[in-house]
């Protein structure tokens, strides 16, 4: 069925129909729609859940925490600084293997004040152990949740659905609500491994040494290090299990792509410009454009950013001349993360090949500046003659 | 009805098993096993960074046998509330959860969620377990350091400020129970939590826990310090159900004797109150002479 909604309400609707247990919500603009729109399907009867109003965020994901350690299918949504505040317990849920989800509605971090959309929430969050998907679109954001849930509580690795606030979050688009049945037929009811619970108790979090350690049975447990370990080389492998997402998701819901990119115009480009969100739908404009002059140019949008699927972006990259990376975030002092994570890739894969393509970083539309097409267009266009500075480039700022 | 229970009626099953890696001494092992023994088999547990994290044992053993998260600092009372909200959807309403965090973790970094569980009645058991310090990290001030005593950040002049009175801050949120009590009475917070578990709401317990590296004092002598403590009606012990105050055990008897020893017998026993001085020692004499009138003239 289709319907016009709002991005908040695309993922709202996708929660209710994961049937999430418990879902913890604390305010935050450009997030609260969102968990508004939750409170009303529990209060109504709509959604078996709880819908516990915390009083921060930290606590938010406190709630989730205990309650998927409970066996509870867990959600909360988040922005800016809310999503900074619970920095200590999204740590916390990566280390302890809690399958929660997560959306963050990408705006601006204070100080000053910016309720505005760019997205250095979640990418200041990107080493924490989270898988990290970046949504274009509605439909996007609502199947990308309902896949969140299975990827999630397959691998026990949390989840961050993000998706840009204002631009996705508060305006209306058609998008296909997936049937109940379906997406009962696509996740079947969360069963950890194990659950909190008198009849079999356990102590879960204790203090880990540095070293592996004998148990009561005198079998080797493992210490911090190997538990590290294990969290690094699942996230490594959640990129199979996304695939496997897809094609399970495509085979019930008809509809499905590439789970780690978003290619478009990029088979013959020379170049192409690379983004998170929805920049790079913004971005097809400019390349539909600047095709029209003869630009061989295309636009790759990176949904899955961590773990990030380098093997599958090189291989997209290889043999063009150059890459442009928009970001709307940056890592201060040095350029955007995702610059410098595409560089990484690149090296990794293709050095010694003959065949590098150049990089170029342009940070743009942060706190919320309008982003033009036309400097869009202009800033690709310059690109495409060659590499613009070593340093990443401003578009739009006005010194 | 109150049931009071005694060495002989308490029950001998044990939630906590010999060799913790507790401090010889520690108060907090007694009101642990003792209130687990009351909170009983059916009961999960939160708990954070605090003493009782390394009295629980490190991974992969544990030193108690019901199950229990441990959290963040600061999350202890919102993950009790996680955990209730799911064994809500479970049908679950049998299981109690309970949650023991220290002094640090409940006056300062933990009120914030504690007071929003608090505020919402999150029906489950609080635990603030209070040696008056940071005693885990190594003898720092807390919100509920009493005025003089000697800390490892208060290393001279002691600290300056009063204790925060945390179980006045939890009765301010209109619970159906709080209770003060102590180590050294463990009958009395074994009765009290009795009491209190089919209560509805948010449950506040306030434990004196004496700490002899924390305090200073020969481990033999914690339950004769905690004793003192309520003795000289320095601390007391209580218990307000809804919302109705009532002193309990030794500081009910003390309503009944009107004698109080003086509060210098307490300070004295401890090297954390050395600095006191005896004009200090008479102000505070004064203070607690005060309070015991104004329970005096109540029971009149």
């Amino acid at each position: 069925m289709h319907i016009i909604e709002n991005g908040n309400v695309a993922a709202a609707l996708g929660v209710k129909l994961c049937r999430a247990n418990v879902i913890a919500a604390y305010p935050i603009t450009p997030q609260t729609p969102l968990t508004e729109r939750l409170s009303e399907y529990v209060e109504s009867g709509e959604m078996k859940a709880e819908y516990i109003p915390v009083e921060s965020e930290h606590s938010a994901m406190a709630v989730c925490i205990a309650a998927s350690s409970a066996g509870a299918r867990a959600f909360t949504a988040t922005s800016a600084n809310g999503l900074l505040y619970m920095h200590e317990q999204i740590q916390w849920a990566s280390g302890a293997r809690l399958p929660i989800v997560m959306c963050v509605v990408n705006r601006a971090v204070g100080a000053p004040w910016n309720v505005w959309n760019d997205q250095q929430d979640s990418i200041s969050q990107r080493d924490i152990g989270w898988i990290q998907i970046y949504c274009s679109d509605h439909q996007q954001i609502i199947d990308t949740v309902i896949k969140a849930f299975w990827i999630a509580e397959k691998v026990s690795i949390p989840i961050m659905v993000c998706y840009d606030g204002y631009i996705l979050s508060h305006t209306y688009m058609p998008f296909d609500l997936p049937g109940q049945e379906e997406v009962d037929a696509f996740l079947p009811p969360f069963k950890p491994e194990y659950a909190l619970n008198p009849e079999t108790p356990a102590n879960l979090n204790t203090v880990t040494l540095p070293d592996v350690r004998l148990d009561v049975q005198g079998e080797l447990a493992h210490g911090y290090m190997e538990i590290r370990y294990l969290l690094q080389e699942e996230l490594r492998t959640t990129l199979n299990v996304a695939a496997e997402a897809e094609k399970r998701f495509a085979e019930i819901f008809g509809r499905g792509s590439d789970p780690y990119i978003e290619p478009y115009r990029c088979d013959d480009a020379d170049y192409v410009a690379v983004g998170l969100g929805s920049i790079t739908y913004q971005l097809r404009v400019c390349v539909d454009a600047l095709r029209k002059e003869g630009i061989k140019v295309g636009v790759m949008g990176v949904r899955f950013y961590r773990p990030f699927p380098d093997a599958a972006i090189a291989n997209a990259l290889k043999g063009k001349k150059g890459v442009i990376v928009f970001e709307k975030a940056l890592s201060y002092g040095y350029e955007g993360a995702l610059a410098s994570d595409l560089k990484s890739a690149l090296y990794e894969h293709l050095a010694g090949s003959g065949v590098l393509p150049f990089v170029q970083n342009f940070i743009l539309g942060i706190g919320g500046r309008e982003i033009r097409t036309d400097d869009l267009t202009q800033a690709l266009r310059t690109a495409t003659q060659g590499r613009v500075s070593t340093e990443p480039t401003w578009i739009g700022l006005k010194l | 009805m109150q049931v009071k229970t005694n060495i002989l009626s308490l029950p001998t099953e044990e939630f906590v098993h010999p060799g913790t890696r507790a401090c010889t001494g520690c108060g907090l092992a007694i009101a642990y096993r003792v209130g687990l023994k009351a909170l009983g088999k059916d009961t999960i547990l939160v708990v954070p960074p605090s003493c009782l994290t390394v009295l629980q044992g490190l991974f992969p053993v544990a030193s108690t046998k019901l199950p229990c998260l441990n959290v963040t600092f600061a999350s202890t009372a919102a993950a009790a509330t996680g955990i209730l909200a799911t064994l809500k959807t479970q049908g679950n309403e049998h299981t109690t959860v309970a949650a023991w965090a220290g002094d640090g973790g409940t006056s300062d970094i933990g009120l914030q969620a504690l007071s929003g569980a608090a505020e919402r009645g999150d029906n489950f058991i609080y635990f603030c377990y209070d040696n008056e310090g940071y005693m885990n990290t190594g003898v720092q001030r807390s919100g509920t350091t009493p005025i003089g005593a000697i800390t490892a950040n208060t290393p001279f002049k002691g600290k300056l400020q009063q204790k925060k009175d945390v179980p006045a801050i939890m009765a301010a949120h209109n619970l159906s129970y709080v209770a003060a009590c102590s180590a050294a009475y463990p009958l009395d917070l074994y009765d009290k939590i009795k009491n209190c578990m089919n209560l509805p709401g948010t449950k506040y317990f306030h434990i004196h826990i004496p700490c002899p590296p924390g305090w200073g004092y020969d481990p033999r002598y914690g339950i004769k310090i905690g004793r003192l403590a309520v003795e000289t009606g320095y601390y007391d012990l209580y218990e307000i159900v809804k919302g109705e105050f009532r002193l309990t055990a030794a500081s009910e008897k003390i309503v009944e004797k009107r004698k109080l020893i003086p509060v210098r017998e307490y300070f004295r026993a401890q090297s954390r109150f050395k600095i006191l001085t005896d004009a200090q020692i008479a102000d505070i004499q004064n203070q607690i002479d005060a309070k015991w009138a104004k329970y005096y003239k109540k029971d009149e």
